[in-house]
């Protein structure tokens, strides 16, 4: 008899979903879908709004990576005024961006997914969570608040606020960074870069115990999609993109916001509320890219700083091409904390950074314009139409968790065709299977959710709808 | 110039004859909250904001229009007064799209400072959530019709500081909206000298200058300007 188990929801995650697995006749997994369940609608309601209130509109879409939509809306912005921005806007934009992955990364990593590496996957659910962590390994669980705390400050000294600031505008930012500011962040630079370095060797020494989940969590090839600059050296703001195969060969370089988005077509499917990307000349199937800290490694040429670089190295070694192991986006996550600190002194140490050039007065001269950054999860874009008065025609959001999504899908059915079996139903399995979400960092509504709360429930059900086996987790 | 003795919250308080309640409570540092006064500009007694109690009256009395009367007793602060005033700012965010996060004016809006300090964390209002359009048709400020309070004070300030009424309203209740001219995209007005005094002076974020993602509106000015002319004394 063929069975349905569902995974709802999925814990350990920025939103809201479920998992159903089908199993066939034998008991063996037959498909599986990860479902998204929200809907949020920006998209309508910018509708009629101003461009130029964009960023602060935007941002408020999601509490851990505000930066990211902020900055990728005022570049549609940017567009639209047909200007290009003063030196040190730019740059203080990169050092926000890359404060925003670096707290981002800090929380995916220690908060959300250091439990199942450190407790492991077929621990108590009820201990297996950053408390769970602080209770066994209190000074990885301190440096992980530590160092999400240094990235949450960098953005507050320089754009004025943690969460939903108002500072990147079109044409620039309204802020410039006080000397004083500067040393502050300069300052607590060290402690980051030794909790970032010591966290890589552990996470190195651990590897050898995962050796399973490095090959059933989203092992497969696809294409990667991520943001470098003109020399092909790894960038996560104001740079262009590169488009590579699982082979390594790159189809597409040094591609604009523009051009990249032309590439791409969407897939809707009816049981979920997010859409998935594909590479259009390629179709749906072989067209499926990923996004986020795990292709931007692979497709960029080297990070640019020499202890990330050095990282870089060790992590290349891993694979004989492009590392193609979705699990890896963990690996990927720290070598990018380590990048985005080094490359915060580095542009910090830049005369320009005390600029007071900051803002290009333009009226709007386009009416239509695609910006983007490259967010923690991955690459965002933000495509805007306007009228002749600047108000929104038309609003088109591709968020990097939508780009990840026909990825996910595959990941959630290698793991479960791998771990899950009627025969022996365990809340671990069904813990590896989030997990290989996990992996990706999923931001899906783009909101805070306190981190191992979330009550989780899993029906076994039957082809005629009866729940043959309940399993829950408590909240 | 003769002296007016009245009774305000049980304190004898003197005030210039023909002074109103509001002006008298500020001379003498009694706080009585307010949206459409604007110093420096005439009364039109729209936001009810000022609503005081007087003794013998069996109405509240809109403290910017009612005159000082000797012997006259006012109480500014009672539960009854609290209370009105408190449906005013709800009903004034019900009416409209106030959302405080997403606003240019967050921070600096006087209907939110309104709100805080009256408490007022959830309106019981059905939100009216009208459909409402921007005029972005000025090369450097935006009218947002959706977080207008229809207090007047752009109408106002054209007319009476600029001389050039470009700003008035039309329609009735809560279909009526500020125009300009005669209901012509702002851009294409042809009275508007762009001085930009109804920006500064308007309490929310219903005209802001583009680019700039918050508001930094200095309201002041306009008084200043109003008085300097005046008395001739320009030092601010």
């Amino acid at each position: 008899m063929s069975k349905t188990i569902t995974i709802e929801p999925v814990s350990r995650v920025e939103g809201h979903a479920k998992i159903t697995i089908q199993l066939d006749d034998q008991g063996h997994v037959l498909d599986t879908r990860f479902h998204v369940l929200e809907f949020r609608g920006f998209e309508a309601f910018c509708e009629g709004r101003h461009f130029q209130e964009m960023p602060a509109i935007t941002s408020r879409i999601c509490g851990i990576c505000p930066v990211s939509h902020m900055l990728a809306s005022a570049d549609a912005g940017d567009r639209l005024l047909a200007v290009e921005i003063p030196d040190t806007a730019l740059l203080l934009r990169r050092v926000v961006n890359l404060a925003q992955i670096v707290q981002s990364h800090a929380l995916s990593f220690f908060y959300l997914s250091s439990p199942d590496m450190l407790l492991g996957y077929d621990a108590d659910p009820a201990t297996r969570n950053v408390l769970g962590v602080a209770r066994l390994n209190p000074e990885l669980a301190r440096r992980g608040i530590r160092l999400r705390q240094f990235g949450q400050s960098v953005i507050d000294i320089i754009a004025g606020k943690r969460i939903h600031p108002s500072w990147a505008v079109a044409g620039g930012v309204i802020a410039a960074l006080s000397p004083e500011g500067r040393d502050l962040i300069l300052a607590g630079l060290p402690e980051a870069l030794a909790t970032a370095t010591s966290t890589l060797e552990w996470f190195r020494g651990a590897l050898d115990n995962h050796t399973m989940e490095v090959d059933t969590f989203g092992h497969f090839p696809t294409l990667f999609l991520g943001m470098v600059s003109p020399d092909g050296t790894l960038e996560t703001y104001g740079g262009r993109l590169r488009l590579m195969d699982a082979t390594g060969t790159i189809i597409a370089d040094q591609l604009d916001a523009k051009a990249a988005k032309a590439l791409l077509a969407e897939q809707v499917e009816p049981w979920s509320y997010l859409k998935s990307p594909y590479y259009a000349p390629l179709g749906p199937v072989d067209g499926a890219y990923r996004v986020g800290p795990l292709a931007r490694l692979n497709v960029a040429d080297r990070c640019g700083t020499p202890l990330a670089d050095e990282e870089l190295h060790r992590f290349r070694a891993r694979a004989s091409g492009p590392v193609l192991a979705s699990f890896h986006y963990h690996y990927a996550r720290l070598i990018e904390i380590l990048y985005g600190l080094e490359r915060i002194g580095q542009l910090l140490d830049n005369a320009d950074a005390l600029g007071t050039d900051i803002l290009a007065r333009a009226s709007r001269n386009r009416t239509h314009g695609i910006g983007m950054s490259e967010a923690p999860r991955g690459t965002l874009f933000h495509d805007y139409t306007v009228d002749e008065n600047g108000l929104i025609t038309r609003l088109d959001l591709l968020i990097a968790t939508g780009q990840n999504n026909l990825a996910m899908n595959r990941t959630v059915t290698q793991i479960a065709k791998a771990f899950v079996d009627d025969a022996h139903l365990t809340e671990g399995m069904l813990n590896r299977v989030e997990a290989g979400i996990r992996a990706f960092d999923p931001c899906l509504s783009c909101s805070t959710h306190a981190a191992g709360t979330m009550p989780l429930v899993v029906d076994l059900v039957a082809a005629d709808g009866s729940v043959l086996q309940t399993l829950s987790r408590p909240s | 110039m003769s002296v007016t003795t009245l009774t305000m919250n049980g304190t004898l308080v003197s005030a210039a004859e023909g002074a109103t309640l509001l002006a008298v409570a500020r001379e003498h540092h009694i706080p009585i909250p307010t949206l459409c006064h604007f110093e420096g500009l005439s009364e039109v007694g729209a936001c009810r904001l000022c609503l005081v109690e007087v003794e013998g009256s069996n109405r509240l009395q809109a403290a910017c229009m009612t005159k000082a009367v000797e012997g006259m007793t006012v109480t500014t602060n009672s539960e009854t007064l609290r209370s009105y005033r408190r449906q005013i700012v709800e009903l004034l965010l019900a009416e409209r799209n106030h959302v405080c996060a997403v606003c240019v004016a967050n921070h600096t809006c006087e209907l939110q400072n309104l709100a805080v300090s009256m408490g007022v964390h959830h309106v019981r209002y059905e939100p009216q959530a009208p459909q409402l359009s921007m005029d972005a048709s000025h090369p450097r400020w935006i009218l947002d019709h959706n977080r207008c309070v229809l207090c007047t004070r752009c109408v106002r300030v054209c007319d009476e500081i600029e001389g050039a009424h470009t700003w008035d309203l039309m329609g009735r209740g809560r279909h009526t909206l500020v125009i300009s001219d005669l209901h012509e995209p702002w851009g294409q007005s042809e009275s508007c000298t762009s001085c930009g005094k109804c920006v500064r002076v308007c309490p929310t974020g219903a005209l802001f200058e583009k680019g700039t993602s918050a508001t930094n509106k200095d309201p002041h000015f306009v008084t200043y300007l109003k008085m300097a002319r005046e008395q001739k004394l320009w030092n601010r």
